[in-house]
């Protein structure tokens, strides 16, 4: 009985249908696969890709170098240096993030008081040489003036929970 | 004793004790900022309400007398909510800026905070804003506005500084910590201030903003300029020392910090340290390698040796040197064959050399200082010399302790004092005046003051004496640095055995006793400080010296480096060496080097290096030991500190080594010695002691610190015809230095008052004798 069963499904081509079948639905159905670079997945507003230090309204940096991001950072990321400015305000004199050794956890930006660093939704980002992954104040500065309205936008939306 | 219940814990407390002090004996904490235990009760900050049965409402526990049976809680539903009540109240006027505090991380309202503060404010309005002002180089009034009002400061100022400084002015909202109008905080404990203040209203300048407190790694140390020997916190960053605050002590320093313990760190990070060794080649300063420099010392002292002879080498070195390091330098001298070793550099005379029973000392432990009733004190600038002794003497004198001052200045000592202020050459006399009113008292003679006539000041201080049970002769720095300190100390001690008391010196450098038990003196053949150079020798090690600011006569030291052939500067800094030295070797100072201290109370204190030498700097002890190896001298294989310090001490235990005792008779003209025009009385001023406090800048900024002046009572400046504030030219020896003069009712008729130690007086003579003075 089992033979005659086999000889008709092979003869009757069923189980390659049955392959195209799965084929054919997928071919039909929603694509999901993201075509990256053409594509992009969506990200939420708590991405946590490249970071940037923010500036005020009125172009003062935020940053008033308390060091919690140094002291919190798990992989020893954050290196600051303050010095007083010469109106009297605390300000950073180095602030370098060395994102060979950064985890992405988000701690940093948490912990700050004043909404100072934070990490953006960029995340293509490349070096060529160990050094070009070590981001300066001014190179995080531009960082934050570049795409501000996206992360003010982020910390809008994140606000309600915070 | 009285039993009371504490949260449930039986506590048995003495009558009159508090509810805080048997929650503090329980191990129980109440949340308190006003309080502090070394200061007057003042019960402001309200932050240590409790539960008492019984009572209608919350009580301050800092307050509260006990009494028996009590019942006290103090997490109970009643006493949170007090203390939250208080928290709220006192966070509304606070700024909520920890963030940017120095003070964050180790401030007391954080803490409390994080207890009983609520999540969020619920205070809307406008915060009460202080505006900065200025009270003096050392603490930051820059962040008035978090002050909370617990007059911890002010209270300092009174009880503990004797000076009140800083005040509460205006009243409720507008009350603010001040001084007054326009002064500077100027006393000797200022810094205490810092640590006593529980937010960060009173913050230090020289650390502001230059690290925050989790990032520091603590280091146990001793400081190395009195001969208190106050335990230090040294406190560190990427091997750099930031700050030091004081290690709770109740036997040295209790939990205080002079001044000049707590700043002088920023001499340590100076620009003009020195890092590399250097050697003088046809006048040229070039940077070598250690084996060159070390090889080209050890040669340059053998071929001295063999030239001229072992006499002609001498060292000098700072009583602020460790008790290692001098060891191994007299082990050095004595190893090639001379006997010329000292450490005594400001002491003139060395009468008492081989006549010691022992090392010279307090006499007796620090913290008994506390419970004598009567005071001799004996030349001292006692408040600038040992800032933390003299608060003890004073804590002793408001206790009803009579203190007693001989000396030839009249310095506000801040307390109650029966005073003979008299010129340098009359000092001796004085004190035998006091000692035959003493010996008439007790109907006793004593042989060789029979041409003494007592005056009414030394039988006002007698009287004192002989009615005291628990009596201390002190003899301070300027009394041990005196032409006659032998005779000063002879009569002391028979004054002291007359009224069956203590007899001591109050040390004048971190290890002026260490100095003896290391055995850097001369050798029985050998030279002392004075006679080295007056009489210049070839060769000359110096161990941390500044010959033109640490020696008696600054003028005839540098004369003495000047003739030299060889001079080996070990030193920290780059100094005037440079001008008459021929090799440089740069050694670590005590943060970077481990080593040990005697006290002035023969207390043996080793500490360990806090962070690496700078540069090129080596602790002294290897380089000392190192050079005896180059020299093929015996004993020089020592391999840690501990060893050094074991082979110099043989044990701990040093008692036996102390002994105030000298074998001299007493030698006392009678009336005052036919001294010649004015007499110079010379100060090494506060922040002038050591080559580390010389170079920090913010001490340098005090008003302690202030250009030297000429000073002189009002009836001599009239006498001279010159008019306060005027320049005068002031001669010594051949030569002469401009300052200003300056009217001060505490230097006696017929003296002149002109500070050593500092630069602009460098090139005057001996600390003690005749000066001349005229209009510039």
């Amino acid at each position: 009985m089992s033979k005659l069963v086999k000889f008709f499904k092979s003869f009757l081509l069923l189980e390659l249908l049955k392959g195209m079948s799965v084929t054919g639905r997928y071919f039909f159905a929603r694509h999901i696969t993201v075509e990256y670079p053409e594509e992009k997945t969506p990200q939420g507003f708590r991405f946590r890709g490249l970071h940037a230090q923010r500036r005020y309204a009125n172009g003062e940096e935020r940053c008033i170098a308390c060091k919690l991001c140094e002291a919190v950072c798990p992989a020893l990321a954050i290196k600051i240096e303050v010095a007083e400015r010469e109106d009297g305000s605390r300000r950073t004199s180095l602030y370098d993030i060395d994102l060979t050794k950064c985890i992405f956890c988000g701690f940093c930006e948490e912990s700050c008081p004043v909404d100072a660093i934070v990490e953006t939704r960029v995340f293509e980002y490349h070096g060529e040489n160990r050094g070009d992954l070590y981001y300066t104040k001014s190179m995080l500065l531009a960082n934050g003036d570049k795409h501000e309205a996206q992360i003010a936008r982020d910390r809008l939306a994140d606000a309600q929970y915070r | 004793m009285i039993k009371i219940e504490i949260d449930g814990k039986q506590v048995e407390v003495e009558r009159g004790a508090t509810v805080m002090d048997a929650a503090r004996k329980a191990g129980i904490h109440i949340p308190h900022f006003c309080y502090h235990k070394k200061l007057s009760i003042s019960a402001n900050c309200r932050m240590c309400l409790v539960e008492v049965e019984k009572a209608p409402k919350p009580l301050p526990a800092c307050a509260t007398p006990t009494a028996e049976g009590m019942k006290v809680h103090t997490h109970s539903a009643m006493a949170v909510k007090a203390q939250q009540g208080v928290m709220e109240f006192l966070l509304i006027n606070h700024p909520l800026d920890c963030p940017i505090c120095d003070q964050g991380g180790e401030c007391m309202l954080q803490d409390e905070a994080m207890g009983y503060g609520g999540s969020a404010s619920r205070y809307t309005e406008e915060k009460r804003v202080v505006k900065p002002k200025s009270i003096g180089p050392l603490i930051s009034t820059e962040e008035m506005s978090r002050c909370i009002q617990c007059t911890r400061c002010v209270r300092f100022g009174q009880e503990i500084a004797d000076m009140m400084e800083l005040g509460m002015a205006f009243r409720t909202e507008h009350s603010e910590i001040m001084t007054f109008v326009n002064s500077t905080v100027d006393s000797e404990l200022s810094g205490n201030m810092i640590d006593l203040c529980p937010v960060g209203a009173l913050t230090s300048k020289p650390y502001r903003y230059t690290a925050r407190s989790w990032e520091l790694s603590r280091r146990k140390s001793i400081s190395p300029h009195d001969g208190l020997g106050s335990n230090l916190a040294v406190q560190i960053k990427n091997n750099r020392v930031i700050r030091v605050t004081p290690v709770e002590n109740e036997a040295i320093n209790e939990c205080w910090l002079s001044d000049k313990d707590r700043f002088a760190y920023e001499g340590l990070n100076s620009t003009e340290r020195l890092t590399q060794p250097m050697l003088k080649q046809n006048g040229e300063w070039i940077e070598v390698e250690w084996q060159v420099a070390l090889e080209y010392v050890a040669n340059a002292l053998k071929q001295v040796k063999s030239s001229a002879g072992a006499e002609q080498i001498a060292a000098l070195a700072t009583p602020n040197s460790t008790l290692e390091e001098l060891y191994l330098l007299q082990k050095l001298l004595k190893g090639q064959g001379s006997g010329n070793v000292d450490f005594r550099l400001r002491q003139s005379d060395f009468s008492a050399d081989g006549k010691r029973a022992g090392a010279p000392w307090l006499g007796m432990p620090v913290a008994e200082i506390n419970s004598r009733d009567r005071f001799l004190i004996v030349g001292s600038f006692l408040r600038k010399d040992q800032p933390l002794l003299a608060q003890r003497i004073r804590q002793a004198v408001k206790a009803g302790a009579h203190a007693n001052i001989v000396h030839s200045a009249d310095d506000a000592l801040l307390m109650k004092a029966n005073k003979a202020i008299v010129a340098p050459s009359a000092l001796a006399d004085q004190l035998a005046q006091i000692c035959k009113a003493l010996a008439t008292a007790k109907g006793q003679a004593v042989a060789g003051l029979e041409r003494v006539t007592v005056g009414s000041e030394a039988a006002a201080i007698a009287r004192s004496l002989a009615s005291g049970e628990r009596v201390a002769v002190l003899l301070g720095n300027f009394a041990q640095q005196h032409p006659q300190a032998a005779q000063l100390a002879v009569l002391a001690e028979r004054i002291a055995a007359l009224c069956s008391g203590n007899f001591g010196f109050l040390g004048e450098a971190a290890n002026s006793v260490g100095g003896y038990l290391a055995g850097a003196l001369p050798a029985t053949d050998g030279m002392n400080a004075a006679q080295m150079l007056a009489a210049p020798r070839k060769a000359y090690v110096l161990l941390n010296v500044e010959p033109e600011l640490d020696c008696a006569d600054s003028q005839q030291a540098m004369v003495a480096m000047q003739s030299a052939d060889l001079v080996v500067a070990m030193s920290a800094y780059k100094h005037r060496a440079t001008e008459y030295a021929d090799v440089l070797l740069p050694i670590a100072p005590f943060s970077e080097t481990s080593g040990t201290f005697v006290s002035t109370e023969g207390r043996v204190q080793s500490f360990k290096g806090a962070v690496r030498p700078l540069g090129d700097a080596r602790p002294a002890w290897k380089v000392l030991r190192v050079l005896g190896n180059l020299l093929d001298l015996a004993g020089f294989d020592q391999d840690s500190s501990e060893a050094v310090r074991d082979e110099a001490l043989g044990g701990q235990d040093v008692t036996g080594r102390l002994s105030n005792h000298l074998d001299l008779p007493l030698q006392i003209q009678g009336g005052t010695a036919g001294q010649q025009g004015l007499q110079r009385v010379a100060d090494v001023p506060i922040y002038a002691t050591d080559a580390i406090v010389r170079r920090a800048t913010a001490l340098q900024q005090t008003a302690d610190a202030a250009m030297p002046a000429a000073r002189m009572a009002a009836a001599e400046l009239q006498r001279l015809d010159i008019q306060p504030g005027a320049s005068v030219k002031v001669s010594q020896g051949g030569s002469s230095v401009l300052l200003v003069a300056k009217a001060d009712e505490g230097v006696p008729v017929g003296c002149l008052r002109i500070p050593t130690g500092c630069a602009e007086t460098a090139a005057l003579g001996p600390m003690f004798g005749t000066i001349t003075v005229e209009r510039a």
